[in-house]
């Protein structure tokens, strides 16, 4: 594995690129606030983080990725457009075994906040990150969180339904079941059915958690035994559409094939970026769209993604990023910018190229 | 000479059912020396060395190599031990420790029984309450893989080393994850078991370190486990 000075050598000629496009070096604190991060991303990021304690801030995190100070740099001082550059280590629990499970690492990353052309913001990322990996022999993948949630939006069924797929996009297993159970596919479970008829516990009532809760969460559930099953042929089309894998260019033709209400205005965008894409010279004939690239990320790309991957599929990708323009929304008290931004790991990069 | 050192939990029921297995099949092990000194000895087997431990402790020790066999309860090493299967191997269940890992909520809740009751109701319960439903326990990494695996999410998971089951009463959690045998706690205070919250069945288990060094001791081991049956 590259030396820890020898990915700092490569991030910073990278950063060097970087600033060379336009960006804007910024310095965002290893101590990260763990309150923020926490409330964001739940138990997955307690996981993943090092969680530490000062006497005075409470309790920290050590930086798991820029995005978030960057962010919040962004919405506390930033002048639009803006483009920032950064170069540093980010540390990550490891809960398996490997020799490329590191747990500290550096990343280089690049980030846009520009309200002009989201489509154009994109490519430029992209075309940006691609340019830096042009000599190795990676695998270029993108998707769209934002077709899957048109395609949410787009369904003819109750919006407590939508908003729950909607919620469940970043996990694959709970939205599976969801389906099966909006459109009749499994059974009602035994207990729902009686609760549904009316039973309820004999028992004291114990918890913060309180009944007027409980009560309001059965007001749902019958709203939802007395809404029509989601067809079986819109849960195959969705299916269908998840299972998408197919060479970028031909991406918007297959999506059309797909028979789902509200997709167009996702597929003009996925046109749109494609169209940048290919101005700025990149072959989206050699790119893979996978319809569900993304999914098992942390859940604030909300748009275009992309990953490059090295052939050995026991690494972690070289590059990695996407559009996360509602993390701005949630991180801005009542401000919002479309953003977008992407990293590299440069000693990834330096050990591939040692190997090249 | 170099022995075999076999972790045993160091008291309760858990060591004289452990004593009694190993007894069942020839082997005897015993504590020696005064009620509260914690040394044992091995009789029927040769070059193995009792080695008393906290159940808890055995895993650590097992992923250290500083013993090369150990009774545990599965659910610890499965806890404790991130990649366990790279670590340990799994020799045989010995048939008691029996317990479940499991989640239960309120008895009260009539409206949650499953995981996507839990997960629709931590929903709810954050945007009401402002902060993620807590589920109390102790076995953080085997009910957050549960949970991860599962697709619930707003949830949080708050520390609790003892008495797990009254954190809901007394307002530090809204559910929880724990062992349980005979469900009698849980009863007593109020709580269910979610329908699909089983995370792991334990029983107390022998495993045997990859850790460890074996060299020389592969005679020893493979008269220990023929005489164990395995």
């Amino acid at each position: 594995m590259a030396s820890k000075s020898a990915a700092r050598a490569r991030g910073a000629q990278l950063l060097e690129a970087f600033r060379a496009a336009g960006a804007a070096e910024i310095q965002p604190d290893i101590l990260q606030p763990a309150g923020t991060l926490l409330d964001l991303y739940g138990e997955d990021i307690r996981a993943r983080a090092y969680v530490t304690a000062d006497p005075i801030r409470g309790e920290q995190m050590l930086r798991p990725d820029f995005t978030v100070p960057v962010v919040q740099e962004h919405m506390a001082n930033g002048a639009e457009p803006a483009r920032y550059c950064y170069l540093g280590e980010v540390f990550r629990k490891q809960d398996h075994r490997g020799a490329q499970r590191v747990s500290e690492y550096n990343q280089v990353g690049y980030e846009v906040f520009d309200r002009t052309s989201p489509e154009a913001a994109d490519a430029e990322v992209f075309a940006l990150i691609a340019a830096q990996l042009a000599h190795l022999p990676l695998t270029a993948t993108i998707g769209d969180i934002g077709i899957l949630s048109a395609v949410i939006e787009g369904l003819d069924t109750l919006p407590a339904r939508k908003s729950a797929l909607a919620r469940h996009i970043w996990r694959p297993q709970r939205f599976h079941k969801l389906l099966l159970r909006y459109s009749g596919q499994v059974p009602v479970p035994a207990a729902r059915a009686a609760l549904l008829a009316g039973a309820r516990a004999e028992a004291p009532w114990i918890g913060l958690r309180d009944s007027a809760e409980m009560e309001a969460r059965i007001a749902r559930l019958k709203a939802d035994a007395a809404a029509p099953a989601l067809p079986a042929e819109t849960v195959a089309a969705l299916e269908a559409l998840l299972d998408l894998r197919c060479p970028a260019a031909e991406a918007p033709e297959r999506l059309r094939a797909i028979a789902l209400a509200g997709l167009a205005p996702a597929i003009a965008r996925l046109e749109a970026r494609l169209a940048a894409l290919v101005a700025r010279g990149i072959d989206t004939g050699a790119l893979i769209f996978d319809a569900s690239h993304g999914r098992t990320t942390m859940e604030y790309y909300d748009g275009f993604v992309f990953t490059f991957t090295a052939a050995d599929p026991d690494l972690p990708p070289v590059a990695s990023g996407g559009r996360y323009d509602a993390l701005t929304r949630v991180l801005g008290q009542g401000r919002e910018i479309p953003a977008v931004g992407g990293v590299i790991r440069p000693g990834l990069l330096a050990d591939l190229e040692g190997v090249a | 000479m170099s022995t075999i050192k076999l972790g045993v939990p160091s008291k309760g029921r858990l060591m004289e059912k452990t004593f009694d297995w190993f007894a069942a099949r020839g082997v005897t092990l015993k504590r020696t020396g005064s009620e509260r000194e914690y040394a044992g000895a091995v009789e029927g087997a040769e070059a193995v060395e009792l080695v008393l431990l906290s159940a808890g402790e055995i895993p650590r020790e097992l992923a250290a190599g500083r013993i090369h066999l150990g009774v545990t309860g599965s659910d610890l090493v499965r806890d404790k031990l991130a990649d366990w299967e790279g670590l340990v191997t799994d020799l045989a269940p010995l048939g008691f420790g029996h317990a479940d890992l499991i989640i239960a909520v309120p008895t009260c809740w009539a409206d949650v029984d499953t995981l996507e009751d839990l997960d629709a109701a931590a929903h709810a319960f954050r945007a009401a309450h402002g902060f993620r439903l807590r589920i109390a326990t102790k076995y953080h990494r085997l009910v957050r893989e549960f949970l991860t695996r599962e697709g619930v999410a707003d949830y949080q998971l708050v520390d609790s080393q003892g008495a797990t089951e009254g954190t809901v009463k007394n307002l530090t959690a809204e559910a929880i994850a724990d062992i349980t045998s005979s469900g009698e706690t849980l009863r007593a205070n109020h709580l269910k078991i979610l329908s699909d919250g089983l995370i792991h069945q334990s029983q107390a288990t022998l495993f045997a370190s990859k850790a460890a060094d074996w060299a020389g001791l592969e005679g020893p081991r493979a008269a220990l486990m023929a005489q164990l049956g395995l």
